[in-house]
């Protein structure tokens, strides 16, 4: 124990602060508590990726970014989440399970669609395995491109989403 | 012998690979010998070679090399004896090859479908070259005949295909009795993107692209696996310092994918903090891919001929210098481990392998090796420039979790030392060739050890270079069967955990 808080103290705080045109991270922070009171909270499907954004998603998790203490979560079940984040061109195989996710997220909802894949099926198009995007399945709010997209476009991306005229429909808390 | 055609012909480029035809009746009698003489399956596809023609193909390992077996079937009866007794690992790829095609492995222990979920028709094989490849008519999903266990006490977990977790689609079907597993059923196929049909007709430079993509984790052993199969077909070799950098960017792959699950390998333990401290160094060294090529997990690095990137003077400073620093942070991230008794109780004898069962079962790659097959082809067949550096091979006898851990912790160091040794020995010169020859029709073979285990490809052009058939096989289809022995008899709780320690890719095995 004494090994990993001496470990833990001589790497420091890792996590950053970093910025992108739309907003600073106090006004991301600002935004999730005005609109949800609390976390937001996401919940990840791969409907047939190939697991690159994955990788990424999982490097959000990296200390650099400092996910909880922006108010961000990742949930284990549809049914704690507000926003689905989805990768993949949606393979046959794959439809009925993200229907059924999607079905089991309560509204307000959000899906984000990632990657070029996830965008309009990328390089593997559309086939007999292959729906070519998420949009051909389940409503989508914002797109975030890239192959794969970098952790920071992945939060710009929901940022996106829940800022979006949509997500002003929220109630404000007092 | 009526025809003119040698039997058994060496395929050029750089994997010691040769090809030759044999006989349906001849094909069990040949792969029982090759078993004994300690041959190993590393894939297993068909081919349609027209008006109801087809070819089954398989690639053995064996002393020195890579040994593809051309099968002509019989014109209107497309079945085979089966080989799953043969070689273990037959199993999946002959269900596969079934479903995709319409090969039939006669007398299979298994009937039961692989690949095919209901995207297609149990009476239609999108491979074979009358299909189009577009969406048949939506069909139900059919149920799938999992394996039962019955008697008192027990019962089923389903699990998947949508986990807990960020982690690829699978099912898992759990029998257990308690808390402690009984039988595993696994259900893999949910990634299925048809990448095969979909590569038919691309050119070579497009199919390289393609193939930086059926497994992310492994863009880079997946794309020079297939590079290598078409500059054998080509007949050129590409400059040596393009190979250098390939074997560097195959070791930064390794380096970073073995940092990260050895960080999820303490999350699945619950120790919080060795998770965030070995992201922290994965996420270093992903900004530092970025800021040499322009991309964190090297996408399109390998090019046809060569690389994207040279590397200059002080590119290669930088990466010497991260060496260095990689190295002192995870030696003492690994007395942290090892040093941590509860860590310590979890890994050891949890998801065991023995040799023994590793060996009738064909366990290869970094599982394998922690299950004392010592099979790695940096050492086992090395081409340019892992000759050179004399790779040291990392392996284990216990074949459980804490062994695994053990191998990639191992292989993380000897990654540190092949990236130092390789950028002092970089051979100048062009890192890519300045003009491509002509393209031409032809069969090729790549083969690559990535960071999972290998990666084998078999590749035919036809006359204007386009693909004819393209097969990949990540050694994540020889290793999934195994993980349903490694997790009985052990606690539901500790599946995460095992599952980790292999981290097989789904997509890799799907296709």
């Amino acid at each position: 124990m004494a090994n990993i808080l001496n470990e833990i103290l001589r790497h420091g705080v890792r996590s950053e602060s970093f910025s992108w045109p739309q907003a600073d991270l106090e006004t991301w922070q600002q935004a999730l508590w005005r609109r949800f009171g609390r976390a937001l909270v996401i919940r990840h499907v791969d409907a047939g990726s190939c697991n690159g954004c994955e990788l990424e998603i999982h490097a959000l998790n990296a200390p650099q970014y400092n996910l909880t203490g922006l108010g961000l979560r990742f949930s284990a079940s549809p049914r704690h989440a507000d926003l689905l984040l989805v990768t993949g061109p949606v393979s046959r195989h794959m439809e009925e399970a993200l229907r059924r996710t999607y079905a089991a997220l309560p509204e307000p909802r959000w899906v984000v669609a990632v990657g070029d894949c996830g965008r309009d099926g990328g390089v593997f198009g559309k086939s007999y395995a292959c729906l070519g995007g998420v949009s051909q399945v389940i409503p989508v709010d914002v797109v975030v491109g890239g192959c794969p997209p970098t952790p920071l476009q992945l939060l710009e991306g929901i940022w996106r989403a829940v800022t979006s005229a949509r997500g002003s429909i929220l109630p404000q808390p007092e | 012998m009526t025809t003119s055609m040698p039997l058994v012909r060496t395929l050029s480029g750089v994997v010691p690979a040769w090809q030759e035809t044999v006989s349906r009746e001849d094909l069990r009698t040949l792969c029982l010998t090759q078993k004994e003489r300690g041959a190993r399956l590393v894939s297993l596809w068909g081919s349609d070679e027209g008006e109801e023609n087809f070819d089954l193909h398989l690639a053995l390992a064996v002393q020195g090399g890579l040994r593809w077996l051309r099968v002509p079937l019989p014109p209107h009866d497309p079945s085979y004896p089966a080989l799953d007794d043969v070689f273990a690992n037959a199993n999946r790829l002959q269900r596969a090859t079934h479903d995709l095609l319409g090969l039939l492995a006669q007398g299979a222990a298994e009937g039961r479908p692989w690949l095919r979920h209901g995207a297609w028709p149990v009476d239609r094989f999108p491979l074979r070259k009358g299909e189009d490849g577009q969406a048949y008519p939506l069909l139900e999903q059919e149920p799938y005949p999992f394996v039962t266990v019955s008697g008192q006490g027990v019962h089923e977990i389903p699990v998947g295909p949508v986990h807990a977790g960020i982690i690829e689609p699978g099912h898992f079907r759990f029998s257990v009795v308690g808390e402690r597993v009984l039988r595993l059923d696994t259900q893999l196929g949910y990634t299925h993107k048809g990448i095969e049909k979909r590569a038919e007709s691309l050119a070579p430079t497009e199919l390289i692209h393609l193939a930086g993509r059926v497994s992310g984790d492994s863009t880079v052993a997946g794309a020079w696996a297939t590079a290598q199969a078409v500059e054998s077909i080509l007949g050129r070799q590409v400059p040596e310092r393009a190979e250098w950098l390939r074997a560097l960017w195959l070791e930064r792959e390794r380096l970073v994918n073995h940092l990260g699950d050895l960080g999820y390998l303490c999350n699945d333990v619950g120790l919080s903090a060795g998770f965030s401290l070995f992201w922290a160094l994965k996420e270093t060294a992903l900004r530092t891919h970025e800021s040499l090529v322009g991309h964190r997990y090297l996408y399109d690095q390998i090019l046809l001929g060569g690389v994207a990137q040279g590397l200059t003077v002080r590119d290669c400073q930088s990466l010497q210098a991260e060496c260095a620093t990689l190295e002192r942070e995870v030696h003492r991230l690994q007395d942290l481990l090892q040093e941590h008794a509860g860590v310590q109780d979890r890994y050891l004898n949890t998801g065991r392998v023995t040799p023994e069962l590793a060996a009738r079962l064909g366990l290869v790659g970094l599982a394998g090796r922690a299950s004392a097959q010592a099979w790695d082809l940096r050492v086992s067949c090395p081409t340019v420039p892992y000759a050179q550096a004399e790779v040291r091979m990392a392996t284990r006898a216990q074949g459980d979790v804490a062994a695994r851990v053990a191998v990639r912790f191992d292989e993380v160091f000897e990654s540190l030392r092949l990236i130092r040794y390789f950028i002092e020995h970089l051979p100048s010169g062009p890192s890519l060739w300045d003009a491509f020859p002509p393209l031409r029709a032809g069969v090729g073979v790549g083969w690559v050890e990535g960071w999972r285990g290998e990666v084998f490809v078999a590749l035919e052009l036809g006359a204007q270079g386009q693909v004819r058939r393209w097969h990949p096989e990540d050694v994540s289809m020889s290793n999934w069967p195994i993980l349903e022995h490694a997790v009985q008899g052990n606690i539901v709780p500790d599946f995460p955990l095992i599952n980790k320690s292999f981290n097989l890719s789904y997509s890799g095995q799907d296709g």
